[in-house]
């Protein structure tokens, strides 16, 4: 089925999401590699899901909330086209990371876990990405950027909403 | 002759270009019709160097750094591919750079110089040779080689690896695990990471000689979702090892049985708590467990689990190979052996330094670290993790041991240290701490649950000038309540670097204009 926009990249439906469940429902501690698999493979853990993991994994829906809820990593609404994240760390710190966050923030016009009006860019913290001694770092989608400077970030903004528009 | 060229693989090399400039010299060296094969290599260990080039010479390789992609072809006018030296960015012969010639690297021996993922190269260099070892001799001679090297809990907590190992040894037979802390989420550390991207058999090794010394066949390397390159290069590694039979039904044909797999965290730095990330391995939200029972008797699936680091882990294949003692025979006191010490923060030269326990904080910065990357005064250092204490200049020159690191308060942790100049403001760092452990609190504990929301906001008052004696009083207060009242390390030392920017460096808490008001 040919993907007219992202949108529609991470539609899901019960039964896809079913399959994936059942990939993964009979390994020994089955429910992060199933909610890894969902968000991996949906962008996110859509509410509907709640229900066919807890049915499968033999937990209630709201043990299967309060995981999701826990952590930090796994999302229950879709983000943007790309995932932002920008290291709070100390080892970041001490290299400028407080003044870049602010100037993320000012450029994207959002705050953390927010994303950009146009869908584009969803904005996270992280603690640490171990890349500490060539901090400030941050991450996009899984390419992590060391010695990120306000400058650079700028292009490689620019360049995160240029591809998308090319997509189109 | 084909002319072997090297560039990193790792997440700094990648996060600084590597990628771009092995396309580039791959593009170049076409355009020539030069034989070059470029080899995705491990990193050094020397950041401040990454992207670095290597180029292997009969002398022995020779380093170029750090080479962004437009730097390529000069670099190669100038002679790259022959090895020559005229170039600014050469740095001569690697293994001759002062950083690396001064180290003692037991457990990093092999890290830069190989393929990570090629078993030939892990092999020429004495790996698997611990395994060997541990394959001709019994379950308790093991242990008893890891007790001889003296080996503590790398990851922080010290404690002896071998009777780990021999309590979960003499629990009766039946499924136990080895389960792999992976979850490296301390700012200013990175050699879990080096271990995995650069020399994942290593780790690999470990676990299996640990599975064959307490008698488990099933391990698991509990990986932080942080780090997404380790990830890929571990998995391959591990389908590699399982092909060649250094995993699986029949380990190297002994009939002993070990296999392992990765599973990714999700976010959570208290997952780095061992009874924690045994809940979220077992499907669960990560809330810590009150010990006991210890996790070697009742751990994984409620089955006897080893639980060690992936430093701990890394260190077995020297331990087996060349014995228990040569190990030992480096360290002081009762920290034996090698600590592999992380350069971060505002450092000049940042990276992986492995010495003997014994070094000062102060030659380590030095002659190591160069200063701070700024050029300005070094302020404040913090060792061991967001839940390490801010050392000020009087505490640099006690040689890095673990008790001797305890006496005045200091955490050697993972061996991060992360460098701060002058320009930090210690107030915020204080708050920062327990901002984090806000955040990142499992919430089961109260002191460390409400304690750090607590503890941000009297920190605000404090900063703004309310009722600033009062309220160092009652942060004070807070403080001893969340050392001596929290389930884990979490809340229980979320107060030490706040302590130490109060004891240390009072002057950044309290704002000028209060002062007056006091």
């Amino acid at each position: 089925m040919p993907h007219a926009s992202p949108q529609t990249a991470d539609a899901w439906t019960p039964a896809q999401i079913q399959t994936v469940v059942d990939e993964h429902r009979s390994m020994p501690g089955a429910m992060l590699p199933t909610l890894h698999a969902i968000q991996d493979r949906f962008g996110h853990i859509p509410e509907a899901a709640v229900p066919i993991i807890a049915e499968a994994l033999r937990h209630t829906r709201a043990d299967v909330h309060g995981i999701i809820s826990f952590y930090h990593h796994f999302r229950t609404q879709p983000p943007g086209h790309s995932v932002v994240q920008v290291c709070r760390a100390e080892a970041c710190q001490a290299r400028g990371s407080r003044q870049l966050e602010n100037h993320v923030k000012a450029v994207l016009g959002v705050d953390y876990h927010h994303t950009t009006s146009d869908g584009e860019i969803t904005l996270e913290p992280v603690y640490c990405l171990g890349n500490c001694a060539c901090g400030p770092t941050i991450r996009v989608n899984d390419d992590i950027h060391g010695r990120m400077t306000a400058a650079k970030f700028d292009r490689l903004a620019e360049q995160l909403t240029a591809t998308v528009v090319e997509v189109k | 002759m084909t002319i072997a060229v090297y560039v990193p693989c790792d997440t700094t090399a990648l996060s600084l270009g590597a990628n771009a400039v092995a396309r580039r010299l791959d593009y170049a060296a076409a355009k020539r019709s030069l034989d070059v094969r470029i080899v995705r290599n491990g990193s050094r260990g020397m950041f401040w160097l990454e992207p670095l080039v290597e180029i292997e010479t009969p002398q022995g390789r020779v380093a170029y750094g750090p080479v962004e992609p437009e730097d390529v072809d000069g670099l190669i006018e100038a002679g790259l591919f022959e090895g020559r030296q005229d170039h600014p960015l050469s740095l001569g012969l690697t293994e001759e750079l002062p950083y690396l010639r001064n180290q003692q690297r037991l457990t990093f021996s092999r890290i830069g110089i190989t393929d990570p993922v090629s078993l030939e190269d892990y092999t020429a260099l004495r790996g698997f040779e611990g395994l060997q070892n541990a394959l001709a001799g019994d379950a308790q001679a093991i242990i008893d080689n890891v007790k001889a090297s003296g080996l503590r809990g790398r990851g922080g907590a010290a404690f002896p690896t071998a009777i780990k190992w021999q309590t979960v040894h003499d629990q009766p037979p039946g499924q136990k695990f080895i389960v792999c802390n992976a979850d490296e989420g301390d700012s200013g550390t990175f050699a879990d990471r080096l271990v995995m991207e650069c020399d994942p058999y290593l780790l690999i090794e470990g676990m299996v000689i640990a599975g064959l010394a307490v008698g488990a066949t099933q391990g698991y390397i509990y990986l932080r979702s942080e780090y997404p390159i380790a990830h890929a290069i571990l998995d391959e590694a591990i389908a590699r090892a399982r092909t060649a039979g250094y995993l699986g039904e029949n380990l190297l044909g002994s009939g002993k049985a070990f296999d392992l797999e990765v599973r990714l965290g999700a976010g959570a730095y208290i997952c780095g708590e061992e009874t924690s990330l045994l809940e979220s391995l077992e499907g669960k939200r990560g809330l810590v467990r009150a010990k006991p029972p210890l996790p070697a008797i009742e751990g994984l699936f409620g089955r006897p689990t080893v639980v060690n680091n992936v430093l701990s882990l890394a260190a077995v294949p020297y331990i087996l190979d060349h014995g228990g003692q040569a190990y030992a025979d480096y360290g002081m006191g009762k920290s034996r052996g090698t600590l592999a010490l992380q350069l971060a923060g505002n450092v000049e030269r940042g990276g992986l330094v492995e010495l003997a326990f014994g070094v000062t904080l102060r030659e380590l910065m030095e002659n190591f670290g160069g200063g701070t990357q700024s050029g300005r005064p070094l302020k404040a250092v913090q060792v061991g993790g967001p839940l390490g204490a801010y050392l000020p200049e009087s505490q640099w020159d006690s040689p890095i041991d673990y008790e001797g690191f305890a006496a005045f308060g200091g955490v050697v942790g993972h061996g991060g240290v992360v460098m701060f100049d002058d320009s930090v403001d210690m107030g915020d760092q204080a708050r920062f701490a327990m901002e984090f452990c806000s955040i990142e609190s499992c919430g089961k504990c109260t002191p460390c649950r409400i304690g750090a929301v607590r503890g941000v906001e009297v920190i605000d008052r404090i900063r703004s000038g309310e009722r600033a004696e009062e309220n160092l009083v009652l942060l004070a207060d807070l403080c001893e309540t969340m050392v001596d009242g929290s389930l884990c390390a979490m809340g229980g030392m979320t107060p030490f670097p706040v302590q130490s920017v109060m004891k240390h460096f009072p002057d950044d808490l309290i704002p000028r204009q209060a002062e007056g008001g006091r």
